[in-house]
């Protein structure tokens, strides 16, 4: 533990307003980054296609997930009816499946809500208690007025020199380099 | 000028505040020291809610023979109280959920209070059934899991679609309320001064650094929840209403119940949102954040409800006439003129009568006036289901005729669940953001990204000056 070798995780850079960083990410799109984001503390919109990012998977997941809870719970109560105990409940069929509905329909939006806050979470790498960003003093001000544009070590064409000087010609007030341990 | 660019024109919040003021503001409210305000309420109501353990307790020990149920009337006061919870749970999620997707942004300034009402009020709904079941260690009978006798639930039972649609509606907000908590939570983990609020605002927040890359799921899910509550929180009181309309009773065995059940309890949900945030309003502040605006709109939600709910009563008696059937038609005088004739008419009173003040502009913004009416028509709203339970204590045959009368442990756990409720509602004014930051900010002038590029900034100009 002692022994604390830093390496640069990435970049940094702070602007003024949303729309500064909207224009920010328009250029560095550009530019061609593709390892960079922009944090804000709230959603802004229109900054998917400024960042040049595709729609979220996760309607997809959910749908899928949603379509698999409608037909496991109705072919649950089936078999539970039919097959596996039946019993005749007020001279009703053993599969009277208008009256299943309520159940399979709880049951999918149940499975459905699961599938999208669980999917949300894995998409965005939560919980993940740790980021190279936390680092970073002015950061904190991300989930109060803060507005950033920050790029990972990873990207292809980080550099430290041209990708500050980028930063900073489009117009960020204040750049740091975030070091991780 | 377009739809949309007059949606955003519109100045929601007061002062026309900077963000930092936003979070200051409402971050100050939990991390400042426990007002003695808070502490008394706070006690008071843990003393009820030690009232409800007690009285569950003893419940527990010696049977649900101490409450006034009897042979006609099966069902009690606890029925009346879980309908009346559920009810209240409605307008938090109507809140969240459906103004959500209509794009109504004003929402914004209540729609955390109200979820968090959502909740607390299903929790105490959920107990009702839970200790009316008699035996409630085996509460795990009402799922299908496998047991020793090998038999399964009965999926044809409205009893036991309640506890699907219950339980999901609870899994459901609880899950809502979270994932709109967690920017929010990493806001309070951001400003922590001391290790332990950094570590449980922290571990909490799950590590949110509010990247685009992060608020696209983010939306999505938010959307995508939205989405599924929507239908789910309509069908829960369609549901909850099967419990009386399934059956053959003159009275309950009606077409029009699930959507009078369904108005009833987005009524009665927005009184006690309004009872609630009154008090929260004052006490904390927040006149800015929560403007007349809301106060009004919310208040002509309770006008419009008020009216369907009165229209479905009308439809009830007519049809009663109608219908031709004497048992029927008997239910409902019984109803206005029976032995319950007062508890009736404190219904009609409360919920139809009294928020026709709601008509006049004078009114609908006198914050006294709106308080009494949100906390009549609370009254109204209970009243409604004890009088839809209770009145059958005279049904078919005049020799079975019975008489409900509640015990005095009836009347303890009623007391006692508004103990609980007000107990979780206080430890989260206390310890959660009552206000969604994140959203307030989304809707302030300045957070729109196009702010600067010509007509819109003339719009938000004018509006702001």
């Amino acid at each position: 533990m002692s022994q604390s070798t830093t390496r640069t995780a990435g970049m940094l850079a702070a602007f003024e307003s949303p729309a500064a960083l909207m224009h920010a990410a328009e250029k560095m799109r550009d530019a061609g980054y593709t390892n960079f984001d922009c944090h804000s503390p709230f959603p802004i919109h229109g900054m998917d296609r400024a960042m040049g990012l595709k729609r979220s998977p996760l309607g997809f997941i959910v749908g899928v997930v949603a379509f698999c809870a409608l037909s496991g719970a109705t072919l649950m109560m089936w078999w539970m009816t039919t097959v596996d105990y039946p019993l005749v409940i007020s001279g009703k069929p053993y599969f009277s499946f208008q009256a299943y509905v309520p159940v399979a329909f709880a049951i999918t939006i149940l499975c459905s809500a699961l599938a999208a806050v669980f999917g949300m979470l894995i998409l965005n790498h939560l919980p993940q208690l740790f980021h190279p960003l936390f680092e970073s003093k002015q950061f904190a001000s991300v989930t109060d007025d803060g507005f950033f544009v920050s790029v990972a070590a990873q990207d292809p064409k980080f550099d430290m020199q041209t990708t500050k000087q980028l930063l900073e010609s489009i117009g960020s007030s204040h750049t740091e380099v975030v070091e991780a341990q | 000028m377009s739809v949309e660019a007059k949606v955003h024109k519109e100045i929601l919040i007061a002062g026309n505040p900077q963000f930092s003021t936003i979070t200051e503001k409402i971050s100050r409210i939990v991390e400042s020291k426990t007002t003695k305000v808070w502490l008394l309420l706070f006690g008071a109501a843990v003393s009820l809610l030690l009232i409800l353990l007690g009285s569950v307790g003893y419940l527990l020990w010696e049977g649900i023979g101490i409450w006034g149920n009897n042979i006609p009337s099966g069902w009690g006061f606890d029925i009346v109280n879980f309908v009346f919870w559920v009810g209240i749970g409605h307008a938090g999620t109507l809140i969240s959920a459906i103004l959500f997707l209509f794009r109504q942004r004003w929402r914004t300034s209540i729609n955390r209070f109200a979820e968090a009402m959502t909740i607390f009020a299903v929790i105490c709904a959920l107990l009702f059934p839970s200790i009316h079941v008699g035996r409630a260690w085996l509460l795990q009978w009402v799922l299908p899991i496998p047991n020793q006798m090998g038999v399964w639930p009965n999926f044809r039972s409205p009893l036991l679609w309640d506890a699907f649609a219950v339980g999901t509606y609870f899994a459901c907000s609880l899950m809502f309320w979270y994932v709109g908590l967690i920017p929010d939570l990493a806001t309070l983990r951001d400003r922590a001064k001391n290790r332990i609020r950094k570590i449980l605002y922290g571990t909490f927040a799950l590590g949110w650094h509010g990247g685009n890359r992060q608020w696209k799921h983010y939306e999505l899910a938010y959307l995508i929840l939205a989405g599924i509550s929507t239908p789910l929180v309509l069908s829960v009181h369609s549901i909850v209403s099967t419990d009386f309309a399934t059956s053959v009773l003159p009275g309950w065995h009606t077409t029009i119940f699930p959507p009078y059940f369904v108005a009833g309890a987005i009524f009665s949900g927005f009184a006690m949102v309004m009872t609630l945030i009154l008090i929260a309003r004052r006490v904390y502040h927040l006149e800015e954040i929560i403007t007349m605006k809301h106060l009004e709109r919310m208040n002509i939600f309770m006008l419009v409800t008020s009216m369907m709910v009165g229209y479905s009563y009308g439809t009830e008696f007519f049809i009663a006439w109608y219908s031709g059937n004497p048992y029927e038609s008997f239910a409902f005088l019984n109803r206005a003129f029976g032995p319950y004739w007062w508890a009736y008419w404190t219904m009609i009173t409360c919920n139809v009568v009294v928020p026709q003040l709601f008509w006049f502009k004078r009114f609908r913004t006198n914050i006294a006036v709106m308080f009494i009416v949100s906390i009549l028509i609370n009254v109204g709203m209970w009243f409604e289901r004890f009088v839809i339970i209770l009145t059958l204590t005279r049904d078919f045959l005049p020799s079975s005729w019975g008489w409900y009368w509640p015990t005095k442990w009836d009347f303890a756990v009623l007391i006692g669940s508004f103990g609980l409720f007000f107990t979780l509602f206080l430890l989260f004014i206390r310890f959660l953001p009552m206000i969604s930051m994140a959203e307030i900010k989304n809707v302030l002038p300045q957070a729109d990204p196009h702010q600067h590029d010509g007509q819109r900034q003339a719009a938000i100009g004018g509006g702001a000056a």
